[in-house]
């Protein structure tokens, strides 16, 4: 049987090779509950040698690095650089909604941008040092190589849910980290009310990603249609499918801008994808999203 | 016409039908084609949603136009619509079909059928009675009215006869009862008669002419002038019409084939047009009949006679060197005389003459033939060949120079009579007496009847020994009683001897017209002319050959013979051919003469019919039926609907793929079963194949012993087999696979009937099988036939196994590779049998073998077991031991040797059996 990891492992590494390691801004560096291993190139708390400084008054002795100090007159302090990581999970919509492509012999479906992007950004990640993890996976987010490859089997082995939507699950995710939230945001929406009032409370962070496909943008049916959803719970027959399209583009319009409303208020940043623009542009946005605009 | 006219419907009441058509209209705009089903995750933001207008999505307009003209098809296709309704005949009451069967119906013969057919149709249907009669050949005993499809029956015996109906009122039309419906299929040509019996049959009834418009051709008897052959077409009808004319003959096979084709052009308003056939003698006189191409008809054929022949007349012209006057030339009056009628061939040399075939060779005073020519004119003469030789003062002296004078010439085949010596001269200035006149004919010679001219005299001649047989060969005499023209057979063929020059010199015979009636006597020409009818008197001719009314020739011998006076007014054009005289080819005694159906004397003049008499030409268009048509539109509307319908509901794609699954479906059964990939490998490379012996490991030992075989191959020679393979011949193709390596336990399933007759044909076709029992071991200790043998044995009952012998010494197995001398496998010593030699194969001088150069030994049977020995495992190193120490190692490279051998044999062939190689066997053998 064929890997499905190692192609999306792939792909992923070409689509985050053109960036640099991405470091999480870090705002609430000290509500970060887990210890990082990953130095911020300042002293502070950390295990590995940053500088040695003259004593200073206020110094406990303890401080003092004798070895250091007894080559001279003066006494040093051994400063270790200080050292933390974000913690950033993952979420990626697992519902049958997600394996829905317009037009499959042209465009991948939304839930393989998805988790193409994820992986992506996982990759980005990792190479900066954070930990990440996934939402609802076993065990908490952590770093290195080694969980790359932990990721890649995980994204692309998830089982497809049988329901429309998944259930943002958010229990892993450590109090105060980032979290990206993959979906199409197409179902209901007191889910995602919920999980971001939940996330609020434990000062999580994050990013809702909408990824749409161009047919859900458009809506370019015609004729006497009888609609189905992707697990075929859901069926919805119309005369004359071209009647609903503006009402249909109005609702979603207005789907988008809660989405953003909902965002704002918790303090997240929301985006909408599409899977005929290219991976780099969503990828790029992301990047800048969760590193660059938070160290300005 | 009107165009509604020639329609017409068989169930009309079924057209009402189509008022429905406006509620079917309806309907199936009521109803809204089939929705397309989408998957669409954005289907949350739809519920809720309402159409504005609920009923705006019906059948498109197309689609209900569709549908309607498929309905409106099948109604008006089931109400029978029929374009050109045929008219029945009008009334009622016996129905009389009068045929003119002349010879100017054949051309359109099925057509005049084809209306008769309907029209016995249309009284078969009504239930009346129907008599047929034909004019040229009349019921002699009057009408019989019957039942149309009694008639119907007889249709194909109808035919038209070479010749013109009687002029007289037919006797049956006494017989007719009072009304009656005639039919009257008519030639279209005038012609005494026909006015009366018009009036005769209008008498009784309504009358009906059914006359096609195709031009009646007629072709007369070709003529024959000096060079060409001119024949005469002419016609009837207009326009400008292009035909071509066939000289018909046998080729010198004796197989009837065109000869000649000219053009035959007629002009607009041109009523006959002539064709000039220049052909080479040869030809000519092969032809039989002329033909016009294309058209049918006793009309269209001319046969052709003697009177188209010439006889071919060969003149040994020998140069002498007298600068003579051309009037003193011996050949000058031959050929004043034959030219007009014969074709005149002239060589100095017998030879030549012969070559050409000709009737009749003329030898002018020519003595002293070589023995070679004298018998090859002697041949030439006994299969028919006329000699006809002229005195002269050369014949006259020949043998003069012998010393006893007289008899001279003796008994010469060229000669009718034997010759004095010297002859002799009356008449002349040295003689007394007066130039000698010719005696009237005798009755019985072949000159009986010709007047003899008073001013002809023979001045000298030679002359006959008297004998027994000479006044029986005299056929002309002089006045004396001497003979001037002399005759005798000679097989089939005849010497003819005139004891007078050919020129003038010794007689004024060739200056008068006696000469030239005289060899026409002879037939060494024949007339032009036909014979005149004074002369057909009291001759008989037999009718050889009869033309029927389609202008086909059959040879008759069981017509009695008819009377010249009544061929007579015939040839003369007087009168036409007959039912008793029909046309043909009469052979008389001398000739043979040719009655053709027309002649130019026929009347071509078009009938007038009286106005009232409904004429049909039947170049009314046929009557058809259109519901066929209909019915097709209506299918092909549906199935145009089905697929609209399908890719309105989106369903076309899915749909079409079913279709082409379904078509594909039995697609890899049929095809794509049989290309194994074994058997895909096997054609591209050289590859090794062993037969299951039904033991598993020996057939892995097999397999094993093959690769060290092809390994060995592949390393020591040229020949880069593929791996081995197994084949099964119940299901595998052999035919990829040069060699087989069956071994065989005393397990080995016997293959089945389909198996055996598969492997008999790879066995001819140039296969060939090892048979191996791999028991040498046990026989050698047992001595008796093992279980493997008596197993193989069993095997190869079913196979074409040929007479078999053990290896001799010289058989190219022993050296198509390697110089061997026996052929150990694991074993050693078991004899090893090939197929036999052929008996009559000898040792050529010095060669140390014998010349086999022919045949592979289809199988080699042994028991050494050779695969174990050439057993190798996946490493390359043996399988299995073989003997013990370094000569096990000796007995394994011989048994490998032997294997190159015999895969060498059957990849070369015989190849080194070749002599050629001989000289390098012999260096390498050390002779």
């Amino acid at each position: 049987m064929i890997q499905p990891a190692a192609p999306l492992r792939r792909r992923a590494e070409a689509l985050s090779g053109a960036l640099p390691p991405l470091l999480v801004a870090a705002e609430h560096l000290a509500n970060s509950a887990l210890a990082g291993a990953h130095g911020r190139r300042r002293s502070g708390p950390g295990a590995e040698f940053w500088q040695f400084r003259a004593a200073g008054p206020g110094d406990s002795a303890t401080g003092i690095d004798w070895r250091r100090s007894a080559r001279g007159d003066d006494l040093f302090v051994r400063e270790t650089e200080w050292q933390a990581a974000r913690a950033v999970t993952l979420w990626v919509d697992p519902g049958a909604a997600m394996a829905f492509s317009g037009a499959p012999t042209q465009r991948e479906a939304k839930a393989d941008r998805a988790r193409l992007l994820a992986l992506a950004l996982s990759l980005s990640l990792l190479r900066g040092g954070e930990r990440v993890g996934l939402a609802g996976g076993d065990g908490p987010p952590r770093g290195g190589r080694a969980q790359a490859n932990a990721l890649a089997f995980a994204l692309a082995e998830a089982p497809q849910a049988t329901s429309e939507h998944g259930t943002i699950d958010l229990r892993a995710a450590p109090n105060g980290g980032h979290v990206v939230l993959f979906s199409d945001f197409l179902g209901d929406m007191a889910a995602v009310d919920a999980a971001l009032a939940l996330a609020g409370a434990r000062a999580m962070r994050g990013i809702l990603v909408q990824v749409l496909d161009p047919v859900e943008e458009d809506f370019p049916f015609d004729g006497r249609t009888r609609f189905e959803s992707m697990s075929g719970h859901l069926t919805f027959e119309t005369l004359r499918a071209a009647d609903l399209r503006d009402e249909y583009r109005a609702r979603l319009a207005a789907r988008k801008d809660r989405l953003a409303l909902l965002a704002r208020d918790a303090g997240w940043h929301a985006t909408t994808l599409h899977t005929d623009r290219p991976a780099a542009e969503g990828l790029l946005w992301l990047y800048h999203a969760l590193g660059v605009e938070g160290r300005r | 016409m009107n165009a509604f006219a020639a329609l017409d419907f068989t169930a009309p009441a079924i057209l009402f039908a189509l008022l429905a058509l406006p509620i079917l209209w309806w309907l199936l705009r009521a109803v809204p084609p089939a929705p397309v089903r989408r998957r669409f995750p954005g289907i949350a933001l739809l519920l809720g949603l309402r159409d504005r207008d609920p009923e705006s999505q019906r059948t498109p307009w197309w689609l209900l136009a569709l549908r309607l003209t498929a309905l409106a098809a099948l109604i008006v296709a089931l109400a029978g619509p029929v374009l050109n309704p045929a008219r029945g005949l009008p009334g009622q009451g016996p129905l009389l079909v009068v045929m003119d069967a002349s010879w100017a119906s054949a051309r359109d013969w099925p057509r005049r059928i084809e209306h008769l057919s309907r029209a016995l149709d249309a009284a078969q249907r009504e239930g009346r009675p129907v008599a047929v009669v034909t004019l040229t050949d009349p019921p002699p005993e009057g009408v019989e009215f019957r039942a149309a499809d009694h008639w119907q029956e007889r249709l194909g015996s109808l035919t038209p006869r070479p010749w013109s109906p009687d002029a007289s009122l037919p006797d049956w039309v006494a017989g007719l009862p009072a009304t009656v419906e005639t039919l009257w299929l008519s030639d279209g040509l005038a012609r005494d008669g026909r006015a009366a019996l018009l009036a005769a049959l209008e008498g009784r009834g309504p009358v009906q002419v059914f006359q096609p418009t195709t031009p009646v051709l007629a072709l007369a008897a070709a003529t024959f002038d000096t060079d060409a052959v001119t024949l005469t077409a002419r016609r009837l009808g207009a326009g400008e019409q292009a035909l071509t004319l066939v000289a018909i003959g046998r080729d010198p096979a004796g197989a009837e084939r065109d000869l000649a084709r000219a053009p035959l052009a007629f002009a607009a308003g041109q009523a006959s047009a002539e064709v000039a056939f220049d052909l080479p003698p040869e030809l000519r006189n092969r032809i039989t009949r002329f033909q016009i191409d294309g058209a049918r008809g006793a009309g269209a054929v001319s046969l052709t006679d003697d009177s188209l022949r010439r006889r071919k007349v060969a003149l040994l012209n020998v140069r002498d060197n007298t600068e003579a006057l051309a009037l003193l030339s011996p050949l000058h009056y031959l050929r004043e005389a034959l030219d007009r009628n014969a074709d005149v061939i002239e060589s100095a040399s017998l030879d030549d003459l012969l070559l050409a075939g000709p009737d009749v060779i003329v030898l002018a005073d020519q003595p002293g033939l070589t023995e070679g020519e004298t018998a090859a004119l002697t041949e030439w003469m006994q299969a028919g060949g006329l000699l006809l030789r002229f005195a002269g003062p050369r014949l006259a002296g020949a043998g003069v120079g012998a010393a006893s004078g007289a008899p001279a010439i003796t008994d010469d085949p060229l000669l009718p009579v034997r010759l004095r010596a010297g002859g002799r001269t009356v008449g002349g200035a040295m003689s007394w007496g007066d130039p000698r006149s010719l005696a009237p004919f005798a009755a019985d010679s072949p000159f009986a009847g010709l007047s003899v001219p008073g001013d002809v005299g023979v001045r000298a001649q030679v002359l006959a020994q008297p004998g027994p047989d000479l006044a029986a060969r005299t056929i002309a005499a002089l006045a004396d009683g001497t003979p001037l023209v002399t005759r005798a057979a000679r097989g089939a063929g005849q010497v003819v001897l005139f004891h007078v020059t050919a020129n003038a010199e010794w007689s004024s015979l060739p200056l008068s017209g006696l000469f030239v009636q005289m060899l026409d006597r002879l037939a060494v020409s024949t007339r032009g002319a036909l014979p005149a009818p004074g002369e057909m008197a009291g001759t008989q001719w037999h009718p050889e050959e009869m033309m029927d009314g389609f202008g086909l020739l059959t040879r008759t011998d069981d017509r009695p013979a008819v009377a010249g006076e009544d061929l007579a007014p015939i040839l003369a054009g007087t009168r036409g051919p007959g039912a008793d005289l029909p046309p043909g080819l009469y052979a008389g005694s001398a000739m043979r003469v040719a009655v053709n159906a027309v002649t130019a004397q026929t009347p071509l003049i078009p009938v007038e019919w009286p106005r009232g008499v409904a004429v049909e030409t039947g170049a009314e268009v046929p009557e058809e039926p259109l519901a066929g048509y209909l019915f097709a539109l209506a299918a092909l509307a549906l199935m145009v609907d089905s697929l609209a319908t399908l890719a309105l509901g989106g369903r076309l794609l899915r749909a079409a793929s079913v279709v082409l699954a379904l078509m594909l479906l039995p697609g890899p059964s049929a095809q794509a079963q049989p290309i194994d990939p074994r058997i895909l490998q096997a054609t591209e490379e050289v590859a090794l194949a062993a037969v299951p012996s039904g033991d598993a490991q020996v057939d892995e030992v097999a397999l094993a012993g093959l690769r060290g075989l092809s390994d060995a191959l592949f390393r020591r020679s040229s020949v880069e087999p593929g791996a081995p393979m197994a084949v099964d011949p119940e299901t595998d193709e052999l035919a990829l696979f040069p060699f087989l390596y069956w071994p065989v336990t005393e397990a080995s399933p016997i293959p089945s009937a389909n198996a055996f007759s598969r492997l008999n044909r790879y066995l001819r076709s140039g296969g060939m099988i090892l048979f191996d029992t791999r028991d040498a071991e046990a026989a050698r200790l047992t001595g008796s036939l093992t279980p493997a043998a008596r197993r193989l044995r069993r095997i190869t009952a079913g196979l074409d196994i040929p007479p078999l012998e053990t290896v001799p010494a010289d058989h190219v197995l022993t050296r198509s590779f390697y110089l061997l001398g026996t052929f150990p496998g694991r074993y050693q010593g078991g004899d090893v049998w090939v197929e036999a030699a052929p008996a009559d194969a000898e040792r050529a001088e010095g060669m140390p073998f014998r010349n086999l150069n022919d045949g592979v030994t289809p199988v080699v049977f042994g028991s050494n077991d050779w695969a174990s020995a050439w057993a190798v495992d996946d490493s390359g190193m043996p399988l299995l031991p073989v003997g013990r120490g370094s000569t096990g190692e000796q007995q394994r490279e011989l048994a490998l040797r032997f294997g190159i051998n015999l895969i060498m044999y059957v990849l070369s062939g015989n190849y080194k059996s070749d002599q050629v190689h001989v000289p390098a066997l012999l260096e390498r053998l050390g002779q």
